[in-house]
């Protein structure tokens, strides 16, 4: 029986010490200076907005821990001594591994600019960032947000939750265009004003101002204008938190590096989620991979690597999903802000501006490529058959009733988004088939 | 809009106070031919006007006056039990004129006169079975002519010259509710005015501006900051308000006849007749279904699930629970609510009710049939299809009380592994209780005998009909929105949701699928399910989510902020599928 012991209680280290508990009898020791019990980090923005308390973002109820025999710690571990497989704990004094898991997650980027760390300016990562933001925004006027990410427009939703006036500072020409095409970047910026938020393209933070007593007073942008304000949140990306280990001699590049089994250079030293590099990434994925799936997936993985059963890091079709303010987005497949090469896409947008569907297919072949959805939803099941079947456009469009996964008595557009096609498309004709529903019947 | 949201609140709390505050305001005057139209029996209301000094005098407090007339009722009971009843001195005479055999003519003791005839024939009525019994002693006999002597006490001459229990109960109301006087017996549609008109004026305005708050979505914000529904003090006085309501409308009806003489004026207009106190309850329930609708509605005007299903629980209050059978009490037909379902509606098989069926030529025949067509078709027919929210959540009053005056309250339901195992034991203990209990009744019906191994049937159906009818449904159910969440009676009492669970969990074509492997875990349809599944525990592993209480209200799904929860009717197989998370293709694993 080994000791395995994982730092970090995010949802890598939680699901590796779930699977590990189902598959074996190992000693388990997850620890985490953030919080004791592991909490969905997706919900920070509902406790601040008050959709949630705390204790509804824990998934499993306390007693779980126990019942499942995971030793949870709660403490900051100071430094690895791969050497003698040794932990330096803070309070607790030295922990003895067999095996490490390092899930330790990211941290907010900050480039070094002035006054960043002033009072009043924070990331939206962990729970002492929402303790913080939670004390700073308390009846304040404004808040800067510096990137215009995923974070950052949940930390504008958050803050437009309280009534607090936001600007948004966003280097690119439109929001999150790093990410999605041109469209969609343009559907969402529209969203994020029709909330309110000031939002500013082509915008960069210059300076945080200080007021006499160290606190947030304003920010200053590149093109030299002044935003009086009382909050700063940073949200431009996050990087992997890794300072702890690279001093313990864990070969690091910007993450962790880890090779196809998730193995760090050290043995029986594993880096998964948030904080892990891959050496070779896997074909058409990027070496840092920094979101829950991607985590939940590792967590898998070493588990089964660890059990005996050496398993290599193969994530499936790329999946991800979110929401901007009112509006949800899911994604299947691989949809790149520019299209590449031998790349064709059909864009689909809806009158009222809030609904659009943006297919990329192979130019030659008419593979179908990936989907960026935005106001409907899809069956994640029957786009992974269809990526994996290598179906075409003309598949999808013709079966997209049946990859529907919105409530009942929703307006349906299949039939739009087919003649939208068709009236671009003259080479060949797409008709809509599978069952209607039943307003579709009743409304001809 | 702040002004408009305020001046409705403004309106609303003025007409909630006037409401509250006519509870107490009425004079009370008790007059003689109030006392003959209530009695039918003059000798009654000689001895009623002897023992009180409510007659025409003005009482200024409820309280002081059902007071009065409770203090009347025993000083009457004393008095003809004093008169009527079997002294102790007489016993001991009796016990003495015989030896150790007991004989019927040693009654003459008790004298010759009217009186002394009336003592001999009601000993006769239930001591007749002691003639001629033998007794080892005298305390024996003492013991066992006593006894006879306080059932005639209490079943008979209370029952015949004073009031019983009953009799106490309903003249306590039906007095009060015409000796009131003042502002509101004198001008009830002006007070309808001042109370319902101005909350609903109020309600609404501050409602409607809610469509101006924002692009239609999730509007959550600040629910568990607030004072209302994160059980504040807003939340806990709520709670305590709904709880006295509902403890005064069905123990203490007596109190609120104000409240009931100001709806007599639509009650008139509906049946033709005056308003009792479950009138009063439906007009409120309707009017707070009709209300809270609309603020549902806009609240989740984006979702038009949500829209076609509230809509749909605001008809069936209105039309079903609360117009048609008060129609047909016009049309002189029974009263019937044709959405009603037993064992929910507990007293669908009582002898009253069915002999009423009966009675009541084809249409009450038609009825009948319709009810257990219900039963034993209608439930197992539409949850197979689709799921138990056809009933719960679309048509059920309950439900619709629930899904919209209760709405601000569902995140207040239990999540925890504790509260399910609870759950399941309490709800499927009171459907046994309720069909043993209405087993009971029928047995009684067909056979005529009231006792089954020495339960009377009539008490299993009275303690039925307080503690879960009463007590559960009613003062629990609604009186613990804001402190327990919106469902506790459908969650943890409600024998037809038990039922229709059953059908859900083993045999329908309903399910909530989780959508492939996009769950984050957040835990918002967790903590917005009101009957406390935790939704999320299913969700993350990838399973489809098929329980016996999910109601289909479909909530999960509109919080969910991934799109990865959808109410489905489908094909049965795969239904109750395995844990599977789409994405993971290194690993084929249950999560």
């Amino acid at each position: 029986m080994k000791h395995i012991v994982i730092i970090g209680n995010g949802i890598s280290g939680i699901t590796a010490a779930r699977h590990l508990r189902k598959q074996s009898d190992h000693d388990i020791t997850v620890i985490s200076a953030e919080s004791e019990y592991f909490w969905s980090r997706t919900a920070l923005m509902y406790i601040y907005m008050g959709h949630m308390k705390k204790e509804h973002t824990q998934p499993y109820e306390n007693w779980f821990w126990k019942k499942n025999k995971i030793n949870l710690i709660h403490d900051y571990v100071k430094s690895v001594n791969h050497e003698n497989k040794k932990l330096k704990l803070d309070k607790k004094g030295d922990l003895i591994y067999d095996v490490l898991i390092l899930a330790t997650g990211a941290k907010p980027n900050k480039f070094g600019w002035p006054g960043q760390d002033l009072e009043g300016v924070s990331g939206m990562v962990s729970q002492q960032d929402l303790e913080y933001i939670e004390k700073y925004t308390k009846n304040i006027d404004r808040g800067v947000i510096v990137g215009g990410g995923l974070i950052g427009v949940e930390l504008a939703e958050m803050l437009a939750s309280r009534k607090i006036n936001v600007s948004m500072l966003v280097r690119e020409e439109q929001f999150w265009n790093n990410v999605l095409p041109e469209q969609e970047a343009n559907l969402i910026g529209n969203h994020i004003k029709e909330h309110h938020v000031d939002l500013r393209l082509q915008s960069e933070l210059k300076e945080i101002v200080a007021d006499e007593n160290g606190r947030v007073k304003a920010v200053l942008t590149g093109d030299g204008k002044e935003i009086p304000c009382q909050f700063v949140g940073l949200t431009a990306g996050v990087h992997p938190n890794i300072e702890m280990v690279k001093e313990s001699g864990i070969e690091c590049g910007r993450g962790i590096l880890v090779n196809e089994y998730l193995e760090t250079s050290i043995p029986n030293v594993y880096a998964i989620g948030d904080c892990a590099e891959r050496r070779t990434p896997v074909p058409g994925r990027v070496p840092i991979e920094q979101v829950w799936y991607t985590g939940r997936m590792m967590g898998e993985v070493v588990a089964k690597t660890i059990c005996g059963e050496k398993t290599e890091y193969l994530p499936g079709h790329w999946f991800n999903s979110a929401k901007f303010f009112d509006i949800e987005y899911q994604t299947y497949g691989r949809v790149w802000n520019k299209l590449k090469e031998n790349e064709s896409e059909f864009y689909w947008e809806h009158g009222s501006g809030k609904i659009a569907m943006h297919f990329i297919y192979a130019t030659d072949t008419k593979k179908f490529l990936g989907v960026n959805s935005f106001g409907i939803r899809l069956r994640h099941e029957t786009f992974d058959q269809w990526l994996k079947e290598e179906a075409d456009i003309y598949t999808v469009l013709e079966n997209l009733r049946a990859a529907n996964f919105d409530p009942e008595f929703y307006k349906r557009y299949e039939v739009e988004v087919a003649d939208a096609f068709n009236s671009q498309h003259s080479e060949r004709q797409v008709s809509v088939k599978g069952k209607k529903s039943l307003l579709e019947k009743i409304l001809g | 809009m702040k002004a408009v949201k305020l001046l409705g609140l403004v309106l609303f709390i003025t007409g909630f106070t006037i409401f509250n505050a006519t509870f107490f305001t009425a004079d009370y005057r008790l007059n003689e031919t109030i006392l003959s139209n209530q009695f039918n029996d003059e000798s009654k209301v000689d001895i009623f006007k002897k023992h009180t000094d409510l007659v025409d005098k003005s009482v200024g407090s409820n309280f002081d006056f059902v007071n009065g007339l409770g203090e009347t009722f025993r000083k009457v009971n004393d008095e003809q039990l004093e008169k009527f009843g079997i002294s102790k001195g007489e016993i001991d005479a009796i016990v003495n004129a015989n030896n150790e055999i007991f004989s019927l003519s040693s009654l003459s003791v008790l004298g010759d006169d009217e009186i002394g005839q009336y003592k001999q024939k009601t000993f006769n009525d239930y001591g007749g079975w002691l003639d001629g019994r033998s007794f080892d002693s005298k305390e024996d006999m003492q013991a066992q002519i006593s006894n006879v002597v306080e059932n005639i006490k209490k079943y008979q001459i209370v029952n015949e010259k004073g009031f019983d229990q009953y009799q106490v109960k309903d003249l306590k109301y039906s007095l009060t509710k015409a000796s009131s006087t003042g502002a509101v017996a004198s001008n009830p549609s002006f007070f309808i005015l001042l109370t319902y008109v101005l909350c609903i004026l109020g309600a609404m305005l501050y409602i409607l501006p809610k469509l101006q708050d924002g692009p239609p979505g999730i509007k959550n914000d600040g629910i568990f900051h607030s004072a209302m529904k994160n059980t504040g003090w807003l939340g806990i006085l709520t709670g305590v308000f709904l709880i006295i309501f509902y403890i005064v409308l069905y123990f203490y009806p007596e109190y609120m006849t104000n409240w009931i003489i100001m709806v007599d004026p639509v009650s008139q207009f509906l049946k033709g007749s005056d308003a009792g106190r479950f009138f009063l309850y439906g007009f409120i329930y309707t009017l707070c279904i009709l209300v809270m609708g609309v603020r549902m509605i806009i609240k989740y005007r984006h979702s038009k699930y949500q829209v076609i299903r509230t809509f749909s629980v605001m008809f069936f209050q209105t039309a079903f629970a609360f117009l048609i059978p008060e129609i047909l009490l016009r049309l002189n037909q029974p009263y019937f609510d044709f959405k009603n379902i037993w064992p929910l509606d507990y007293d669908f098989f009582f002898d009253n009710e069915l002999d009423t069926l009966l009675a009541n030529g084809s249409l009450g025949i038609f009825m009948l049939g319709w009810g257990i067509a219900l039963i034993i078709i209608g439930v197992p027919v539409f949850v197979y299809f689709f799921g138990k929210r056809w009933y719960c959540s679309w048509v059920c009053g309950c439900g619709g009380l629930a899904e919209t005056l209760g709405d601000p309250y569902r995140q207040l339901s239990d999540k925890s592994l504790k509260a399910w195992k609870v759950e399941r034991w309490m709800i499927h203990a009171v459907l046994a209780f309720a069909i043993v209990m209405t087993g009971g009744v029928l047995y009684t019906y067909w056979t005529g005998s009231s006792q089954i191994i020495g339960l009377s049937t009539y008490d299993v159906r009275s303690v039925y009909g307080a503690w879960i009818g009463a007590g559960f449904a009613g003062v629990v159910g609604t009186g613990f929105y804001p402190l327990m969440g919106n469902r506790v009676w459908c969650r943890f009492g409600c024998p037809l949701a038990a039922y229709l669970g059953i059908v859900q969990r083993f045999k329908s074509r309903f399910r909530i699928t989780t959508n492939g492997g996009q769950c984050i875990s957040c835990g918002n349809c967790s903590t917005y399910c009101e009957m406390g599944i935790d939704v999320r525990w299913y969700a993350q592993r990838g399973q489809n989510i098929v329980r016996s209480s999910c109601v289909g209200c479909g909530v999960c799904s509109s919080v969910c902020p991934r799109g990865v929860l959808n109410l489905e009717n489908g094909d049965t197989e795969g239904r109750l599928n395995e844990p599977l998370l789409i994405g993971n293709d290194g690993v084929k694993m249950s999560s």
